[in-house]
């Protein structure tokens, strides 16, 4: 059905994604915490930040990837030279672009979720004994869980479907780079590619029909779990 | 048992205390702004009061001069909210369980077996806290509390979501508490019927002033 390139495409969207995924878990729900309960300095301009990889073409953060990460950048240089990782025209690299470009998802979700909880319930908890991190543990974060759940999934969604920043940063090498909306791309470009695009095109389709469908179903479920229908 | 003296200030607010309760159960009564809730909020360490202290059993709560301040979880005090909040993602029997689990073995009072069947929620307790009524809410967190064998218990307003019918049918189980379990109680709420049928001894709070009752 599918040949060996198509597959190494496959593949290595499925990996870049679920590490892109792995990596935004963790800043991910500190951050989303972070804008939700805390007040620092210059909070709006951190959010500002935080969300700008959302509205710039992708292109704009893959650029200033590659002139950072890239093997002539000062980031590059010094990750090379201490711990021997490259992330310029690798598939790591391509992981560090999707993240970027869906971390801001993870955080909008983790966030939401935090504002979702009614505080009273974590009062409730340290009237009850439980000290702020076992609070945190037993209240907050299994109240969380339903938006991080989502967050992870857009978060994997939208790395199946990076493409710019990947490009700009990482290029378009197969079985290195070359994940599937890059695959599609090289195939329009082929003479003979439209059956190759065509069929990738129905993957990335049910990919990303299935991807909502699931945060769709989890959602539903989630609020069950947590009740909100009776409230 | 609880000595107050303390002022705390919010925005426009501000309350000022200055009590001792020792009745086994002391009525607050007020209209809703009034600082009742703001009152047990301090008294359980949710709110930081800006000036003076509070002292309870001779465990010093907080002391603005002497720089004192325990934090709720090692207050040993427990707080029993309007509706409940139970922890929605648990169910009857593990939100019982939260703050008996909380403290050590040697401390706790009372089990979950007694608890479950003074207050009569045998057949709730695989349900999860969502799946119950307000009065089973109630009542669930009522125990929730006690099982956490606090040296206060503060009641806010627990049954004003409740229809009276409920109501009547919930206050015995406060009366039952107080003989059984023998933990003070301060009860808030803006219900003249609740208190007296509790208590002789209450309390009339208004605009963030405590005084003696008048009646």
């Amino acid at each position: 059905m599918l040949t060996a390139p198509e597959w190494q495409a496959l593949a290595l969207s499925a990996q870049v994604g679920l590490w892109a995924t792995l990596a935004c878990l963790l800043p991910g729900i500190s951050c989303g915490w972070l804008l939700a309960r805390k007040d620092f300095f210059a909070k709006p301009a951190f959010e500002a930040i935080l969300f700008m990889p959302m509205v710039l073409p992708p292109t704009v953060p893959g650029y200033l990837l590659l002139v950072t990460f890239g093997s002539q950048g000062f980031a590059g240089q010094w990750l090379k030279n201490h711990f021997n990782i490259e992330f310029a025209f690798n598939w790591k690299g391509a992981v560090l672009a999707s993240a970027i470009v869906a971390f801001p998802l993870m955080v909008q979700a983790a966030k939401l979720s935090v504002q979702m909880i009614d505080r009273r319930l974590e009062q409730a908890a340290s009237t009850l004994g439980a000290s702020p991190i076992k609070v945190w543990f037993t209240v907050t974060l299994p109240l969380m869980s339903p938006g991080i759940l989502v967050g992870l999934i857009m978060v994997f969604s939208r790395s199946l479907g990076e493409f710019g920043a990947t490009i700009t940063f990482v290029g378009n090498i197969a079985g290195e780079t070359r994940t599937l909306p890059l695959a599609i791309y090289s195939a329009t470009h082929q003479i003979d590619g439209d059956a190759i695009a065509m069929r990738l095109i129905f993957i990335s389709l049910g990919f990303a029909f299935f991807a909502l469908l699931l945060s769709n179903i989890l959602s539903r479920r989630a609020e069950k779990w947590l009740g909100a229908h009776r409230a | 048992m609880l000595d107050l003296d303390f002022e705390f200030n919010r925005d426009t607010f501000c309350l000022q205390v200055c009590a001792k309760f020792d009745a086994p159960i002391t009525g607050i009564l007020g209209a809703s702004g009034s600082g009742k809730s703001t009152l047990l909020a301090v008294i359980s360490g949710l709110l930081k009061p800006q000036f003076g202290f509070a002292r309870l059993n001779n465990q010093t709560l907080f002391d603005t001069k002497a720089n004192i301040f325990i934090p709720p979880h090692k207050r040993r005090v427990g707080l029993v909210f309007q509706d409940g909040q139970l922890l929605p993602h648990l169910s009857v029997h593990n939100n019982l369980l939260y703050g008996y689990h909380n403290i050590a073995p040697e401390q706790r009072q009372f089990e979950l077996k007694e608890i479950v069947k003074l207050l009569e929620i045998e057949n709730l307790l695989e349900r999860k806290a969502n799946a119950l009524s307000g009065g089973e809410k109630q009542r669930v967190a009522l125990g929730r509390a006690i099982l956490y064998s606090p040296s206060l218990l503060l009641l806010d307003e627990p049954l004003s979501s409740l229809d009276e019918r409920l109501k009547n049918q919930i206050l015995p189980f406060f009366l039952r508490i107080k003989t059984e379990c023998k933990i003070p109680m301060i009860y808030v709420t803006h219900s003249p019927s609740e208190i007296e049928f509790l208590t002789d001894t209450h309390l009339i709070m208004s605009e963030g002033r405590l005084g003696a009752s008048t009646s």
